[in-house]
């Protein structure tokens, strides 16, 4: 069954977790909340197709997880709170996770935070309706991939004092 | 009576959490964080508050996504903290107080709020990192019992604004009818501007976060028709947060005094905000000893986002 149109959905590069994904995705869920328990760590590294098994994942939701698909997983029902528990169990900060969802390396990610974060300018409306989003920002350089998202120019460089490295886990 | 003396706003950002966890607060990058609490740790230490009430939300540590109260009131005596995937934070247990909470929980649901009652429930660090900003780190016991109030903010959608509003004065008035003589201060935590899901990760809305913090303090009518798509469309995916500022602004006097407020960019991924707001006093009998004098008013520290 489609999905029901939402006045969210025209935020880009955002799946807002509502109730029909909390429905859609509750196997996804409930299979990253196992992971809060060793065992059951363990058991999913010894053989990761076979663990998922006893969650009823669809094949794509299964096929997300496999392929540490992010992205995939909250478009398909996942919650970030819970997904950061897999990437928790791959041993990856949550920093590394927010990275590899925007397309971006770490190191690039991390700076982009220590600039003062990825613009609203430009990323508040897929389709330009809100009145805010008249960008003047239209030129500042993307970081990297994303088509369609704007990160914060680089060219800021405000925050010397602050060390890239400490910026571990969110 | 029991009252409500003052609210504190803070962002519970995890990340704080693993700084201080990990010995890490005298780097360079969480210095200008913690830097931001020193005269909120005074304040807490001299306010002495008997009690406090703190609105959290929890991040799939007690709630899964089998059952997801919007409001839940830990009524228990005592709350663990939560192991979240690295073992619990080690910090002491959360003591609550269950005769407050109790009557809470019976004043709040007969004034049409209602609550989901908790009676065993663990705690992440949505409710301990704002306790460590505050309380500092305590070895062995908090200061002071505290009663958790987790709300919904993980499945959209959470309680509008406005209810969590309404919810505060009707926390309000629960806490005024307590007959023991309580001094109580109330915790909004969360937020500010910050998305970690999906492409749009790393959106960080300085501009509208100082909006909010002044409206906080000076016009919080304004925040409460504020609809959930803008504080997703402005702030964030997970910034929509911010509504549970609401319920400890509702909580506290129409007019209020700003004594604090401290702000930065970034705290891993996250906008951090920090507020205290006091009621107005009024020749209260019973109130502690922390007098308008003693209030660390005098520099308000704004740290601009970088």
């Amino acid at each position: 069954m489609a999905r029901t149109r939402q006045d969210y959905d025209d935020i880009p590069g955002t799946f807002v977790f509502d109730a029909e994904r909390s429905r859609e995705g509750f196997g996804i869920n409930m299979f990253c909340m196992s992971l809060m328990k060793d065992d059951n760590r363990k058991a999913f590294k010894a053989d990761e197709a076979e663990y998922l098994k006893k969650f009823r994942l669809t094949p794509e939701q299964a096929e997300a997880v496999l392929k540490r698909d992010y992205n995939r997983m909250l478009e398909l029902g996942g919650n970030i709170y819970f997904t950061a528990k897999l990437g928790a169990t791959d041993g990856h900060s949550f920093q590394h996770l927010a990275a590899v969802m925007t397309g971006a390396s770490q190191q690039d990610y991390a700076a982009m935070m220590l600039g003062g974060g990825r613009s609203v300018e430009g990323n508040r409306s897929r389709s330009g309706k809100p009145a805010k989003a008249k960008s003047k920002a239209a030129s500042k350089p993307k970081l990297k991939s994303k088509p369609g998202l704007k990160a914060k120019s680089k060219s800021k460089s405000k925050s010397k004092s602050k060390s890239k490295s400490s910026a571990k886990r969110k | 009576m029991a009252k409500i003396i003052a609210g504190v706003g803070s962002s519970h950002v995890p990340a704080i959490g693993a700084a201080l966890d990990n010995g890490k607060t005298e780097e360079p990058y969480w210095k200008r964080v913690f830097s931001g609490f020193e005269k909120s740790k005074e304040w807490m230490a001299k306010t002495k508050p008997d009690v406090a009430i703190v609105v959290y939300n929890d991040h799939a540590s007690a709630f899964s996504v089998e059952m997801i109260p919007t409001f839940a009131l830990g009524c228990a005596a005592e709350f663990p903290p939560a192991d979240e995937g690295w073992g619990p934070r080690p910090v002491p247990v959360v003591k609550g107080h269950p005769a407050l909470a109790a009557h809470i929980a019976q004043s709040v649901i007969l004034d049409e709020f209602d609550l989901t009652i908790v009676n065993k429930m663990e705690v992440d660090h949505g409710l301990t990192v704002p306790m460590n900003l505050l309380f500092g780190q305590p070895k062995d016991a908090w200061p002071c019992p505290v009663i958790p109030l987790a709300v919904n903010v993980v499945m959209y959608p959470p309680p509008t604004g406005h209810r969590c509003y309404m919810l505060g004065k009707a926390l309000r008035r629960a806490v005024d009818s307590y007959p023991e003589d309580l001094n109580v201060v109330i915790f909004g935590t969360g937020g500010l501007s910050h998305q970690i899901s999906g492409p749009r990760a790393g959106l960080i809305n300085s501009k509208w976060d100082k909006s909010f913090l002044d409206n906080l303090s000076k016009d919080p009518k304004k925040l409460t028709r504020i609809p959930h798509l803008e504080y997703m469309r402005e702030a964030g995916a997970e910034g929509i947060e911010m509504v549970m500022w609401l319920i400890m602004r509702g909580a506290l006097d129409d007019k209020v005094d700003e004594v604090y407020r401290f702000y930065t960019v970034p705290a891993s991924n996250t906008a951090v905000g920090h507020i205290i707001l006091e009621n107005a006093r009024k020749g209260a009998g019973t109130r502690k000893a922390a007098g308008k004098s003693k209030r660390v008013s005098a520099g308000k520290s704004r740290q601009a986002a970088a």
